[in-house]
């Protein structure tokens, strides 16, 4: 029997019972779908973080107050006692370690930005000179702090997109006095508009020398302390240096946190791409349920159809041609089910990522290449019983029915 | 050409065991016309199906141009049937959403000939047999001589050496039952072997060579 033959049968088959085929592809193709979807969802969610993580800077060490017990642990998990507070000058300590190209010692608070009447509450953090460049930040006008010893607190400030725009609409910022808290600050310059960056707004921020936002909020210490290794080879020796610095300053104590954008970038994307598999296995199973639904289907269309074998048989046909046949049936089933399910997954995958547009959405083509797989194996493998039963099939008996 | 020996077919349902078939011997020449009668349950449908090689017997010997196909393996006993056996069954057995045309070409798909030919082929055949304007139809379009007239088209397009028919009539009336008999008959004419199972003594008296059967024996006209 000719392949095109086998093709043109199977196909008048399933044409010839439309419900039936109808809803095997609509159960093979959900299955496919739901993979497509969901993986697609997953890798978006991963790369976002990687994305958001990276964005952050390169070769970035970030060292924060207090200890966590494994390296592995989330920052912010904090145990034992209060521990000691880390100030400008341990900041600028770390500048004797050959690995450490630059740092930006970072206070954070919230302030009342106002011109005149208008005002706004934003983020005010308090920086030097080299958070531009660690950051990755780019400035749409003017200039950033000024390159001064850090100790010394200037009344100048750089302004997120959004507040200048709030607060000076579209006329000219820079040279101008706007009011931070009880303080006066002259604008200096303007960052460019880059949106979110990990839980940050940069375009709605305000930067001050880090002495003057000490003054501002009237805190002595640092909130965090970002450290830019020399290069990719030198994180861990500027994380080693870095440590042991602090533990000379702090009498060996070592109650500081140091911890590599690398490290968290590389926990976060083995998590995600756990989670992602896992949903993507999960969604699998609804492929195994179309695949007993096939069978079941199947079944019943060998029984419905076993005057038709018994005739084949009587005509010619042998168990393996009949095998063949019913085996043909299925994967044109699942393959149909597979493409549609792709189709409607990558409708399913562009909706959401129209709802969701700075999640970057999209199917990997491992999910993609596995469903494919999966649902023609379902379909292959759960058609054996019923193409067996039907090349199995007793002519005499098939043909003595009505 | 056909020669059974000794051929028993037992069955088993439950405790009890049936024998359908006794001990029967029965030689078919080539282009040899016979009918098979006798009462309800008394084994015609057994013994057609023995020689049709949809079934095994369960003791005795077939031999088929000399060959012996009692042992031969599934797919070598479909190959004999696709070449030499035709059948022709009292339900027609066309497939429903296949076209008359599409039905007539059924044997030769499987056999692996290709599109340009089998339509040729039954072309020649629908023509011949008066339905070529119902080439297109599909089995429910027709009348029931109709479908036992594309049956038999199907049952010769390979030319087979032989013609089983178990009550090609037996759903038919009187008239297109007589219409498919003489199409039959010329069948066998043209030198096909023609053996049919019938109930009706009229049918079974136009052939040459008359079987009788009762109890799973043949009681006259075999060899
Ligand atoms: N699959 C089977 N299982 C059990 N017994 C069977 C089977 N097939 C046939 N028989 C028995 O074998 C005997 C012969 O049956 P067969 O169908 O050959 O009779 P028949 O002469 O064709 O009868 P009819 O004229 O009614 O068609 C019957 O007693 C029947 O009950
Ligand atoms: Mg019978």
């Amino acid at each position: 029997m000719k392949l095109i033959d086998i093709a043109s049968f199977t196909s008048k088959s399933l044409v010839g019972a439309k419900t039936r085929t109808a809803l095997m592809i609509l159960a093979m193709s959900i299955g496919v779908a739901a993979v497509v979807v969901l993986t697609a969802l997953g890798e978006g969610a991963r790369r976002y973080v990687v994305d958001q993580f990276s964005s952050l800077g390169t070769n970035l060490l970030i060292v924060f107050p207090g200890r966590t017990e494994t390296k592995g642990n989330m920052p912010g998990m904090l145990i034992g006692e209060t521990p000691r507070d880390l100030t400008l000058d341990d900041a600028l300590a770390l500048l004797r370690s050959r690995h450490v190209k630059r740092i930006a010692p970072l206070t954070l608070g919230s302030g009342l930005v106002s011109l005149g009447r208008r005002n706004r509450e934003v983020p005010v953090i308090g920086s030097t000179s080299d958070l531009l460049e660690i950051r990755h930040m780019t400035l749409l006008e003017g200039r950033f702090l000024p390159q001064i010893d850090p100790r010394n607190a200037v009344p100048v400030c750089v302004l997120g997109m959004r507040v200048k725009e709030e607060l000076f609409g579209s006329s000219q910022a820079l040279g101008r006095w706007v009011r931070i808290g009880d303080r006066r600050f002259r604008v200096v310059g303007i960052l460019s508009a880059q949106g979110q960056s990990l839980g940050f707004n940069t375009d709605e921020l305000a930067i001050v020398p880090v002495a003057s936002a000490q003054m501002l909020f009237n805190i002595p210490s640092l909130f965090r302390i970002l450290v830019e290794a020399r290069s990719r080879n030198d994180i861990p020796l500027a994380q080693k240096d870095v440590e042991r610095i602090f533990a000379a300053r702090h009498e060996g104590e070592r109650d500081v946190t140091v911890i590599t954008q690398d490290a968290v970038l590389s926990t976060f994307d083995k998590i995600l791409r756990a989670l992602t598999l896992a949903v993507a296995g999960i969604a699998g199973i609804s492929l195994a349920v179309a695949g007993i639904l096939i069978m079941n289907v199947m079944l019943i269309a060998v029984a419905q159809r076993t005057r038709e074998i018994g005739l084949l048989k009587a005509i010619g046909a042998t168990g393996n041609q009949i095998r063949r046949l019913f085996f043909f049936e299925a994967a044109i089933l699942s393959l149909v089910g597979a493409i549609s399910g792709w189709l409607l997954g990558e409708f399913g995958a562009k909706v959401i990522a129209g709802l969701y547009p700075s999640l970057p959405i999209a199917p990997p083509w491992w999910a993609i290449a596995a469903a494919f797989a999966t649902s023609l194996a379902t379909g292959v493998l759960f058609s054996l019983l019923p193409a067996n039963r039907a090349a199995r099939l007793d002519p005499v008996q098939a043909l003595s029915r009505r | 050409m056909i020669r059974l020996e000794n051929i028993s077919r037992l069955f088993q349902v439950g405790e009890q065991t049936v024998s359908a078939l006794n001990e029967v011997s029965l030689e078919i020449n080539p282009g040899e016309y016979l009918s098979i009668m006798g009462p309800s349950g008394s084994g015609k449908s057994t013994l057609l199906n023995l020689i049709g090689l949809l079934d095994r017997p369960s003791s005795g010997l077939y031999t088929f141009d000399g060959e012996d196909v009692t042992h031969l393996s599934e797919a070598l006993q479909a190959k004999v049937r696709q070449e030499k056996i035709g059948f022709v069954f009292q339900f027609f057995h066309l497939i429903p959403r296949l076209t008359a045309s599409e039905n007539i070409e059924l044997p030769m798909m499987l056999a692996g000939i290709d599109k340009a030919e089998r339509m040729a082929k039954s072309h020649r055949l629908l023509q011949d047999f008066g339905l070529l304007d119902r080439a297109s139809h599909k089995p429910e379009q027709l009348s029931g001589g109709q479908r036992q007239r594309v049956a038999i088209a199907r049952a010769t397009v390979m030319q087979p050496r032989i013609l089983l028919a178990d009550e090609p009539t037996g759903n038919l009336d009187r008239a297109s039952g007589m219409e498919v008999i003489s199409l039959l008959e010329a069948l066998n004419a043209q030198g096909m072997a023609l053996v049919v199972v019938t109930h009706d003594p009229e049918i079974g008296k136009r052939a040459k060579r008359q079987v009788h059967m009762i109890d799973g024996k043949i009681v006259s006209g075999g060899s």
